[in-house]
């Protein structure tokens, strides 16, 4: 009872919160009846004094950013050629390039992972590989792909694949090292066959390590596919939001940005989903 | 009315022949023990008792196939021992159970790796059989979480029993238990071995435990350096139960002499050095329930054992 009532102020705080902030923001952006604010003033100058939809506007209020949104999902799926595309379109190929480099990942980062953990020479023998490669900007990878692979789709596929994988190696191959030396001993007195081993006792006891190893690198592909997209163009809602920014419609850049949220945020729940299913209780 | 277990019948070698097993894990200290040597016999049970790093459990380890001696021999059923498998069953310190299996699922693991050909239905059968004998059957679809610290232990008292091990193998089952799940599972333990003839190793802290469950009773020394200095026979009839066992006169002689071991003379015999070592690398043995003059050092009778050794130690 007492968890409910916490969740239920939770709620209405959080609600109370986002009303205020909605508040603030419409009050900030509302242009006064007569003469445009000094703030918008100066950032159309910035904007090398704007077009006349930006010096009347200014930063959109949310209203407008709602509008847009509503008109961008109401139709998802249009496709006016190669810069005019429903979101839908957008988001589906960027989603497809993060499951696909994802997968790549799972591919080599499991098998590897384990391995690694399961063998102290490998794992001395390929750490300082992986401490060197894991820190380095999964961007930067970039030309390298480009030249290598020409074509930038693939290589935005690449630069998916080299972010998820660090995270999912290490996890796994820390899950690996570390199951309990009693399960491992269960199983070798009961003369379990190798293959049974690594499925029936390694993998359900590194399971919450590899998930959680899962998890962070689907969080980082997420966010670096949208770098990706801004750096090789063509379709996605990297390329999008970039798109509307040099349209100068704020309105968009905002409605994509909350997207890129919203979709980041979905994916998270479905992992700790997952996670849930596979975490057990000692 | 003494147990004829014990008794190694002529021809039939022992179960297990321990010879000379020592075990260093740095070659810059002393062996934790050495020059440990001792029989277990077929159908007997036989306890361990000594203080904390005196290498009890490594001993076991060594007997699971676990661990490697450093030096010794173990013949285990008319062959060398040189590592784990089917014919020894364990039961782990701490249950070990696999977590995200239920109970019925864990006993199946096993049954399955002793029996890789059998149907499904055969194994879940033969599964079922051994839960029942523990009487865990109302909780065979529960995972272990949700299973109290005594269930837990049945559990793996049941896998290590599917098996049909020829050998059971026990590290201190019922150290984590509370007196009354105790008692519990050592008459279940008890009655078990009683009906199948079961082999038992077991290492326990508990004089009372080892009076009840063991046949013979051997005594270590502390380590380093550690080794058996005695082994006692238990003179009470083999159909002792908890509540009848104290009120037998031997019962309280046995019992002071295993506390006396404790609380004194594993201490003395360590502190003795090498000559008192020398002599005692060839371990008597004792039984105290019959010459009853010899042994009755301690007037304190009720005193619980482990209320003396914090204050020795």
């Amino acid at each position: 009872m007492t968890i409910d009532k916490a969740r239920v102020k939770a709620t209405v705080l959080s609600l109370l919160f986002l009303v205020v902030l909605l508040g603030l923001w419409q009050v900030s952006t509302q242009t006064p009846a007569g003469a445009p604010a000094a703030g918008n003033d100066e950032y159309a100058r910035l904007m090398g004094a704007g077009g006349p939809q930006q010096a009347a506007s200014g930063f959109p209020t949310p209203a407008a950013v709602a509008a847009v949104a509503i008109k961008r999902l109401r139709q998802p799926f249009y496709d006016n050629g190669p810069n005019d595309k429903g979101i839908g379109i957008q988001l589906a190929f960027s989603l497809g390039r993060v499951a696909l480099g994802y997968l790549i990942a799972i591919v080599v980062a499991l098998p590897l992972g384990f391995a690694i953990g399961m063998s102290p020479l490998l794992h001395r023998a390929l750490d300082p590989f992986i401490q060197i490669l894991k820190p380095i900007s999964p961007l930067a990878w970039m030309p390298i792909a480009l030249y290598t692979i020409r074509d930038s789709s693939v290589s935005s596929v690449f630069v998916i694949f080299i972010c998820s994988l660090w995270p999912m190696l290490l996890n796994t191959a820390f899950g690996v090292a570390n199951v309990r030396r009693e399960w491992l001993d269960v199983a070798r007195t009961l003369e379990v066959s190798p293959l049974r081993q690594a499925f029936l006792v390694i993998l359900p006891a590194a399971a919450p390590a590899i998930i959680t190893g899962m998890r962070i690198s689907m969080g980082i592909a997420w966010l670096v596919i949208v770098a990706a997209e801004m750096l090789i163009g063509g379709v996605g809602v990297g390329y999008f939001l970039w798109n509307e920014w040099n349209n100068l419609s704020i309105a968009n850049v905002l409605f994509a940005v909350a997207l890129i949220g919203a979709v980041g945020m979905t994916l998270d729940a479905l992992f700790g989903l997952l996670q849930k299913k596979v975490t057990y209780a000692e | 009315m003494r147990n004829e277990a014990s008794s190694v019948a002529p021809g039939v070698r022992p179960m297990v022949e321990v010879d000379r097993l020592g075990k260093r894990y740095r070659p810059d200290l002393p062996p934790v023990f050495e020059d440990v040597s001792f029989t277990v016999g077929r159908g007997e049970f036989v306890c361990v008792i000594g203080h904390s790093g005196c290498g009890k459990s490594t001993i076991l380890n060594v007997l699971a196939g676990l661990e490697r001696p450093t030096s010794g021999v173990v013949v285990f059923d008319n062959r060398e021992l040189t590592g784990p498998g089917l014919d020894r069953g364990v039961v782990f310190q701490g249950h070990a159970l696999l977590p995200w299996f239920s109970v019925e699922q864990n006993i199946a693991f096993a049954v399955r790796s002793r029996h890789p050909k059998w149907p499904h239905a055969k194994i879940m059968a033969h599964s079922a059989r051994f839960i029942e004998m523990v009487g865990m059957t109302a909780a065979a679809k529960k995972k272990p979480a949700e299973l109290s610290g005594g269930m837990k232990q049945r559990v793996g008292i049941a896998r290590a029993f599917a098996v049909e091990p020829k050998m059971l193998l026990l590290d201190e089952p019922f150290g984590a238990l509370d007196a009354l799940t105790r008692g519990v599972v050592q008459d279940e333990l008890l009655a078990i071995c009683a009906s199948t003839g079961q082999t038992v190793f077991m290492i326990t802290h508990d004089v009372d435990e080892a009076i009840l469950l063991a046949d013979r009773v051997l005594l270590m020394s502390n380590g380093p350096r550690a080794h058996i200095a005695e082994i006692v026979l238990n003179t009470l009839p083999r159909q002792r139960t908890r509540e009848d066992m104290h009120h037998d006169p031997r019962f309280y002689r046995i019992r002071n002499h295993l506390v006396d071991f404790l609380v004194r003379r594993s201490k003395l015999i360590q502190a003795g050095g090498s000559d008192a070592q020398s002599g005692l690398r060839t371990p008597v043995t004792v039984a105290p329930g019959e010459d009853e003059d010899s042994t009755d050092p301690t007037p304190g009778r009720d005193a619980r054992p482990f209320a003396h050794l914090s204050v020795v130690r």
